[in-house]
């Protein structure tokens, strides 16, 4: 394993320390570490199955870790529901959108609101709005019937209401048309140049490498690799490995 | 025309509490996918306590202001329920947490019998609103029109809550994807409380409002039941305005057909369930649901096993020690472990459907009930002998199966349950209610077995044999290729129908199949007591086929044995004491706080691995 020696975050945000989650008997997840700094992009990579979304899940409490610590802004999040970990203001964007199909896209929003928080942006619907244009035309809409890249700004629009200091944004280049996915990496950037952390989850490198500072590989539930997304990109053994062509 | 105008508005003041309650349930099922079966004491509640409420508040203001608070009151027992109990199996498998919503039903119906007295009590006309209007020559009560008012009042008042606060957006979010909106920051615990809340005050503002028109009395727990499950089927579960459609399609038929036809209401009940089943299976506002969406069981279950080698000991051992019991038992234990055996077919007739079938009936008394008054019709009709009459338990439920689960296997889940409730309740009025042929509320007495099977101990060995057998045929068909089919259709029913399984036939014969047995049962059961009663097939007993398999454990074969066992001496024990209601409910209540995967799951778990068998994870 190699570290990232060069990148020394003056202040960690969210720190994985170590976790164990299982499904019923199922181990899913052994000896998941992770760290994300203020304002650091993390691209948490593995093919299909490897464990990503465990490990997402796990950190927002929907699938609670059997060992390890989650600290998240110095505090201890292991353990707690997903609801108070939300109000630290950790944001969990999920890999299958999970949009509220029968209420507006103004209803979804709404569900999504959470009060002003020191020292993480504080995100309006106008704010919102300018961020995703198409989202604006469409707020009476119900969620269920507007087009999977829209869904999948209005999941990111809808955690945003959070006002969080920190996102785990599951696959949001999943199925998307390429001309979706540029606009996708743009959100991603503004969001960081916002200062928000930001944990993606990819199967491939290619979107990563152009939003990511480091890379953390899983497979298997396993962390296989840790670096700079510079490094990976020298790396082909690595990728040829453990990552999706 | 005045006539008719006022016979419409009727059935609208009649559709006010149905839509009520039904909302109520509707609501409560959205959110926390808990079918509330308490819900009905929660509407009898309401009436009770506004009964007393009225006597204290004076006046047209007072009236109101006891309907209001008593509806509050019952609201808040409902929340206390919610936090000292269903709170803490939230995370249990749904089905499970039915069980847990009976218990209440018991202590509620102790406690009103003991505060109310067991009288039906009639309530008082609304001060302010005794005389009638005429429209168009025809009179028409002022309260009725009331409560036209009042559902107008509370149907608009939902929309506004629903469609126009934060709540309501939260709740209605909560109805689609309740992990989804913890993972945003909302606090799920209390939102469930408050619907909650909201549910049952709903409940019991039916129960407050209608106390002027129907009293109060403590069968309307059981009898709200039936009706808004209808309501709820037919109007689609969750939508609002579809209860309201459809508790106002149901009154205004009712009202109108007893004009043509005074005997008509059960039927036309069941014919527009019927139709609307046909035409529109989910619902007239429903949205078809996804497959497997409700219904599930928890966790997918491990394949079944034939019983290893020491579990069959265990089983020969438990089968001998029942042979050799005449030489050394009295006949009361006889007949106590003769109740225990009938029972456990019972049990696992429900359970063959449920667990391997994954269709839950909550009304398999009717077939239980019709299997034995079947036996008991035939033989003080045409006095056949017992050898031949005995097989028209089996047969007669499973005619009766065959009828009403062609309508219940268009649907899945919880909807399918409230079929089989709602035509089980049909079948129990018409038995109660056509009194020349079933003797109505005296049941058929003197239905006693052959001579050869005259003593205790020679008709406790059939019932060993028919039981014991019917058991083992149950288990044994889901080693077959029939079992096989329709544990296929319970996994997934668009598979099965791509690899050439007929779903909704299979799902019929596998429920005409558990029907016969629960037949058999009530035929041993007819034999044995000398008689029937229409409690037999009531909602009750139904409640307790369900408790007994879901005490005993959903997820093993043996749980409804265990569970109808424990269940029988339970209620041997208990039934003799005052207040046995509150005991038991409370005993239900612990049993499934303390053991949320069943007594047999529970040894299984314990004591899986020494007997071979693999264990639930």
């Amino acid at each position: 394993m190699s570290t990232s020696a060069e990148f020394i975050w003056d202040h960690i945000m969210l720190k994985v320390s170590g976790i164990h989650s299982y499904y019923g008997r199922a181990h899913i997840l052994s000896e998941i570490s992770l760290e994300v700094g203020r304002g650091e992009i993390l691209a948490l990579l593995g093919r299909n199955g490897a464990g990503k979304s465990t490990t997402m899940k796990s950190i927002i409490g929907l699938v609670p870790p059997a060992k390890g610590t989650i600290e998240f802004l110095g505090e201890n999040i292991q353990g707690m529901p997903p609801f108070m970990i939300a109000r630290k203001g950790l944001g969990y964007v999920p890999e299958d959108r999970r949009i509220f199909a029968a209420l507006s896209i103004l209803e979804n929003l709404e569900v999504g609101r959470q009060p002003e928080r020191q020292g993480a942006p504080y995100w309006t619907l106008e704010r919102l709005f300018d961020l995703f244009p198409n989202l604006a035309e469409l707020r009476d809409r119900p969620g269920g019937h507007i087009s999977g890249g829209e869904q999948q700004m209005l999941t990111i629009a809808r955690t945003l209401m959070g006002n969080p200091s920190a996102i785990l944004l599951d696959e949001p280049s999943e199925g998307l048309a390429p001309v979706i996915v540029e606009k996708m990496i743009e959100t991603i950037m503004t969001l960081k140049s916002e200062g928000l952390s930001v944990i993606l989850s990819e199967q491939n490198l290619s979107f990563a490498s152009y939003v990511a500072d480091r890379a953390t590989i899983i497979e298997k539930g396993q962390i296989r690799y840790e670096g700079t997304i510079d490094e990976l990109q020298k790396n082909p053994d690595v990728r040829n490995a453990y990552l999706s062509v | 025309m005045g006539f008719y105008i006022v016979q419409f508005l009727t059935g609208l003041s009649s559709a006010s509490a149905l839509f009520l309650v039904a909302s109520g349930l509707s609501i409560i099922f959205g959110v926390t996918r808990i079918v509330n079966f308490t819900h009905g004491s929660f509407y009898m509640l309401g009436a009770f306590i506004a009964y007393s409420l009225v006597g204290v508040l004076d006046g047209f203001f007072g009236f109101w202001i006891s309907v209001i608070l008593s509806a509050m009151a019952v609201g808040l027992i409902a929340v206390l329920m919610e936090m000292l109990i269903l709170r803490r199996i939230y995370q249990a498998p749904e089905l499970f947490q039915l069980v847990a919503t009976f218990g209440p039903i018991l202590i509620i119906q102790d406690l009103a019998l003991d505060i109310w007295g067991p009288e039906d009590l009639f309530g008082a006309s609304a001060p302010g609103m005794d005389g009638a209007i005429t429209i168009m020559g025809t009179p028409m009560p002022e309260y009725d029109l009331a409560l036209i008012a009042l559902s107008a009042v509370v149907l608009g008042g939902l929309w506004l809550l629903f469609n126009k606060t934060r709540w309501g957006t939260l709740v209605r979010a909560a109805t689609e994807d309740r992990d989804m909106i913890s993972a945003l920051g909302v606090n799920q615990k209390w939102l469930f409380t408050g619907v909650f809340f909201l549910g049952s005050f709903l409940a019991a503002l039916g129960g407050a409002a209608q106390v002027p028109k129907g009293g109060a009395s403590l069968i309307m727990d059981f009898e709200i039941l039936a009706p808004i499950f209808v309501v709820v089927v037919i109007g689609g579960m969750g939508s609002i305005p579809g209860a309201f459609m459809a508790a106002l399609l149901i009154s205004e038929l009712n009202v109108f057909g007893i004009l043509v036809w005074p005997e008509s209401t059960l039927v036309l009940m069941f014919l527009v369930m019927a139709v609307v089943l046909i035409l529109r299976p989910w619902g007239l506002f429903g949205k078809p649901e996804a497959p497997g969406q409700h219904g599930q069981v928890g966790a997918p279950e491990q394949p079944y096993r034939p019983l290893s080698r020491k579990a069959n000991t265990l089983f020969a051992a438990v089968l001998g020690l029942l042979l050799v019991l005449p030489v050394f038992a009295s006949d009361f234990s006889l007949v106590l472990v003769m109740d225990m055996v009938v029972l456990s077919l019972f049990a696992a007739s429900i359970h063959f459907l449920m667990g391997p079938g994954g269709m839950v009936s909550f009304g398999h008394a009717a077939y239980f009930g019709g299997g034995a008054y079947a036996v008991a019709l035939i033989t003080s009709h045409f006095e056949l002998p017992m050898e031949v009459a005995f097989f028209m338990g089996p047969l007669g439920a499973c005619a009766l199966a065959l009828l009403f689960g062609w309508f219940c296997v268009r649907r899945s889940g919880v909807y399918l349950a409230m079929l089989t409730l709602a035509f089980a309740q049909v079948a129990w009025s018409v038995v109660f209610q056509w009194g020349e042929l079933t003797g109505g509320d005296d049941g058929i007495i003197g239905i006693w077995p052959s001579p050869w099977l005259g003593s205790k101990a020679a008709y406790y060995y059939f019932t060993l044999f028919f039981g014991v057998g019917g058991i083992m045929v149950l288990r044994r068909t889901l080693f077959t290729p029939f079992g096989y089919a329709m544990r296929a259709c319970r996994d997934s029913a668009l598979r099965s129908a791509s690899i050439g399984i007929d779903v909704n036939r299979q799902q019929w014969l596998a429920f005409a199949f558990s029907g016969a047995l629960a037949g058999l049962a009530g035929s041993l059961f007819v034999y044995s007591k000398g008689s029937i009663f229409p409690d037999e097939m009531s909602l009750a007993r139904s409640f307790d086929g369900l408790i007994m398999v879901l005490l005993g454990g959903v997820k093993t074969l043996a749980g409804p044995v265990a569970g109808a066992s424990a269940f029988t001496w339970l209620d041997d024990v208990i039934s003799r004491l005052d207040y046995w209601r509150v005991i038991l409910g409370s005993l239900i209540i612990l049993i499934v706080l303390a053991f949320p995967q069943g007594i047999a799951g529970f040894f299984r778990e314990r004591f899986g691995v020494w007997f071979g068998q693999e264990t639930d994870t």
